[in-house]
C-alpha cells in the first residue's frame, strides 16, 4: 500500500517550519530523523502527568512510569522479533551499546592474539570501541575490503574470518553510501569457525523491517532517534545465552540484587546491564514511535523509499558533473545519497544548500576509513525517510544548480 | 546580493582557486599544523624568519573554500611584516569573526573583509579562523615573539 505522505508530512510539526526564510527541505534523517506529533505528546504528558522514577516506588506514580517503560521494552522486542522483552538492554545510544558489547563480552571473550573482523565501511562507533578492546587485549582486527561500488568485497571471507576470529562486527546499511550488505555469507562463515555476529542497525533498523531471530543476529544494536522516537536511548538486542554470561559494565543502582559494604550481588536480566536512572521519558516515547512506524508499515517504508531513491538517482545522474558514491543497485542500498562536486568541498556545497533551506550533510559521516579509501575528504549526504517527497528531491536538485552557478569557474568538470 | 554571492564570490573565490604562496619551506623556523577535526580541514602553516621580519611564508591544506582561501589571504597579509604586525592582526582578524568587533583593516589587508560574510554562518566561522589560530600556535612556541 503506498504512503499518504501528505498526511503523514501533517504529523511532523517541523517541516511546515521555514529554514531561512524558505521551507524547510529535511534531508538529513540519516543523522536523526524528525519526531512525530505522537512521540512529542507523550514525552509531554509523561513529564506533566505521570513523572516518577521507576522500579522503585510503591506508590502509584512509580508503578504507572515503571509499566510503561517496561510495556516499550515488550514494543522493542515486538519489533525486531525478539523472542522476549528481557534481552533488550537500553543504553543511551548505538555508540553505548556497541561499547557496552565490547566492555562487557568483549573484555571476557576475547584474548590475546585473537581476531575482531570489521568492514572498511563502519562509523566511527563500531570502529572506535574495537579497536580499545584490541589495544587493551592485543587483539587483532581484520578488515573485509571494499569493491568500488561500496559493497563488500567477500571473496576472501574464508581467509577473513577464521578459527581465531571472536567476533565479526558489521554494520546493517552504511550511514554513508546506503549500501543495504547481504549479511548471510558473513554469517554463515562466523557459524563455521564459531564466531559471534553484532549487526550494527543504527541505519538498518528505520528502514528494513528486521528480525533478529530469523537472521540470527547474536547482538543487535540501534538507536531511537533515527526511527522517529527520542534522542538519549539506544537499545542492544543479545541472544539470552550471551546476555547470561555478560558481567555488569557499569555499577550503581537498579543492577544490584544485594550490596554489603565490600561486595554486592547482581539483579537478574534486564536490570543487570542498565545501571542507574534510565531515559523513562526518552523510552516511553520511543514506545509511541514504534507504535508510529507500525501503523505506516516498514514493509511500505521501504518502498517509499526507494522509489525516492530512484528518482532521486536518475535526476542526480541526468544533472551531469557529480560524482556518485554507492552501490546503484537499488535492492542492496537505501535512501542515502552521497556525492560530490569535483572541486567543491562538501561544507560549500552544505552551506549554500542551507542557504536554500535545504538541510543536508557533509564532511566525512564519522566514517574516516571509507574517505580514505575513496581518496576524499568527505561527501554531500541527502538521506531520505517516510516524510520526503519528490519535491523534497526537486529543490535539492534547484539547490544543487546554484552550487553550480557559484562554483562554476572552479568546477573540475 | 544572497550570503553566497557575497561569501563565494570574486576575493574568496579567487584565493581558493589561486591559493597565493601554496607549498612548503623545507627548513623552517616556524612551522605548525592546525586540523578542525569535526570537519577535517587542514592547514600547515611554514614561516622562515630574517630576525622577527617574516621573510618566506608558505602553506599547504585541504578543506573547503573558506578554510583554503584563509590561509591563502593569510600569507599574502603576513609576508614582509614583522611578528609583532602579525600578532596585532591576528587580534584584530579574531576580535572581528569571534567578537563580532567592527574590523578596520589597513589598506593592504582590505582581502580580509571578504571573511566577514562568514559571520552570518556561524558553524563556517572555524573554518576562516583555522589558518589563524595556527599561526598562533607558530607563533607562540616562538620565545623571541612574545
Amino acid at each position: 500500500m503506498a504512503l499518504d505522505v501528505q498526511k503523514i508530512r501533517g504529523d511532523f510539526p517541523i517541516l511546515s517550519t521555514e529554514m531561512n526564510g524558505k521551507p524547510l527541505v529535511f534531508l538529513d534523517s540519516a543523522a536523526s530523523s524528525q519526531k512525530p506529533n505522537s512521540v512529542i505528546q507523550t514525552v509531554r504528558k509523561y513529564y506533566e502527568m505521570e513523572n516518577a522514577n521507576i522500579h522503585r516506588g510503591v506508590y502509584f506514580l512509580s508503578q504507572k512510569a515503571t509499566e510503561k517503560y517496561e510495556f516499550a521494552r515488550i514494543k522493542v522486542s515486538r519489533f525486531i522479533g525478539a523472542p522476549c522483552a528481557k534481552v533488550i538492554i537500553f543504553t543511551r545510544n548505538t555508540t553505548e551499546s556497541i561499547n557496552l558489547v565490547a566492555q562487557s563480552w568483549g573484555r571476557t571473550n576475547v584474548h590475546e592474539g585473537d581476531e575482531i573482523v570489521l568492514t572498511e565501511l563502519e562509523h566511527h562507533s563500531n570502529l572506535v570501541p574495537w579497536q580499545m578492546l584490541a589495544q587493551e587485549k592485543q587483539a587483532v582486527l581484520k578488515f573485509i575490503p571494499l569493491n568500488y561500488d561500496s559493497t563488500l568485497d567477500m571473496t576472501n571471507l574464508d581467509q577473513i574470518i577464521t578459527d581465531r576470529t571472536k567476533l565479526v562486527a558489521v554494520s546493517q546499511m552504511s550511514n554513508v553510501t546506503g549500501t543495504v550488505h547481504d549479511l548471510n555469507p558473513i554469517l554463515r562463515r562466523a557459524r563455521q569457525v564459531g564466531a559471534k555476529v553484532l549487526v550494527d542497525g543504527a541505519q538498518g533498523v528505520c528502514h528494513l523491517p528486521a528480525n533478529v531471530q530469523k537472521q540470527d543476529f547474536d547482538f543487535y544494536a540501534f538507536s531511537a532517534h533515527k526511527m522517529l522516537g527520542p534522542t538519549g536511548v539506544g537499545i542492544l538486542y543479545a541472544k539470552e545465552e550471551i546476555l547470561e554470561t555478560m558481567p555488569p559494565w557499569m555499577g550503581g543502582g537498579d543492577m544490584i540484587a544485594k550490596v554489603w559494604k565490600e561486595k554486592s550481588t547482581y539483579a537478574d536480566l534486564p536490570a543487570r546491564l542498565e545501571a542507574g536512572t534510565p531515559n523513562i521519558a526518552g523510552v516511553i516515547g520511543f514506545g509511541a514511535a514504534i507504535d508510529y512506524l507500525e501503523a505506516v508499515g516498514m514493509d511500505a517504508i521501504r518502498k517509499h523509499e526507494l522509489e525516492l531513491l530512484s528518482y532521486a538517482l536518475e535526476r542526480m545522474e541526468d544533472f551531469g558533473g557529480l560524482e556518485m558514491y554507492g552501490p546503484r543497485d537499488l535492492s542492496v542500498r537505501g535512501g542515502v545519497i552521497s556525492f560530490n562536486f569535483p572541486g567543491v568541498h562538501p561544507h560549500d556545497v552544505g552551506s549554500i544548500l542551507d542557504e536554500e533551506g535545504i538541510a543536508i550533510r557533509v564532511g566525512h559521516h564519522c566514517a574516516q576509513p571509507f574517505m580514505d579509501f575513496m581518496g576524499i575528504s568527505g561527501t554531500c549526504r541527502a538521506s531520505l525517510y517516510l516524510y520526503n517527497t519528490k519535491e523534497d528531491v526537486d529543490r535539492l536538485l534547484d539547490g544543487l544548480k546554484k552550487v553550480k552557478e557559484i562554483f562554476g569557474r572552479v568546477l573540475k568538470r | 546580493m544572497s550570503l553566497s554571492d557575497e561569501l563565494y564570490k570574486e576575493v574568496l573565490l579567487d584565493h581558493y582557486q589561486n591559493p597565493r604562496n601554496y607549498g612548503e619551506i623545507i627548513y623552517p623556523d616556524l612551522h605548525e599544523e592546525g586540523v578542525n577535526p569535526l570537519c577535517g580541514d587542514e592547514v600547515e602553516l611554514f614561516i622562515r624568519l630574517d630576525g622577527d621580519v617574516i621573510s618566506e611564508i608558505r602553506f599547504r591544506g585541504k578543506g573547503c573554500s573558506i578554510s583554503q582561501a584563509s590561509a591563502s589571504m593569510l600569507t599574502e597579509c603576513l609576508l614582509g611584516k614583522n611578528l609583532s604586525e602579525a600578532k596585532r592582526l591576528l587580534r584584530e582578524l579574531k576580535a572581528n569573526l569571534l567578537e563580532d568587533k567592527k574590523s578596520n583593516y589597513a589598506e593592504e589587508y582590505s582581502d580580509l573583509d571578504s571573511l566577514e560574510a562568514v559571520k552570518k554562518l556561524p558553524a563556517r566561522i572555524k573554518c576562516a579562523v583555522l589558518p589563524w589560530n595556527t599561526l598562533e600556535k607558530a607563533v607562540e612556541k616562538f620565545p623571541k615573539a612574545i
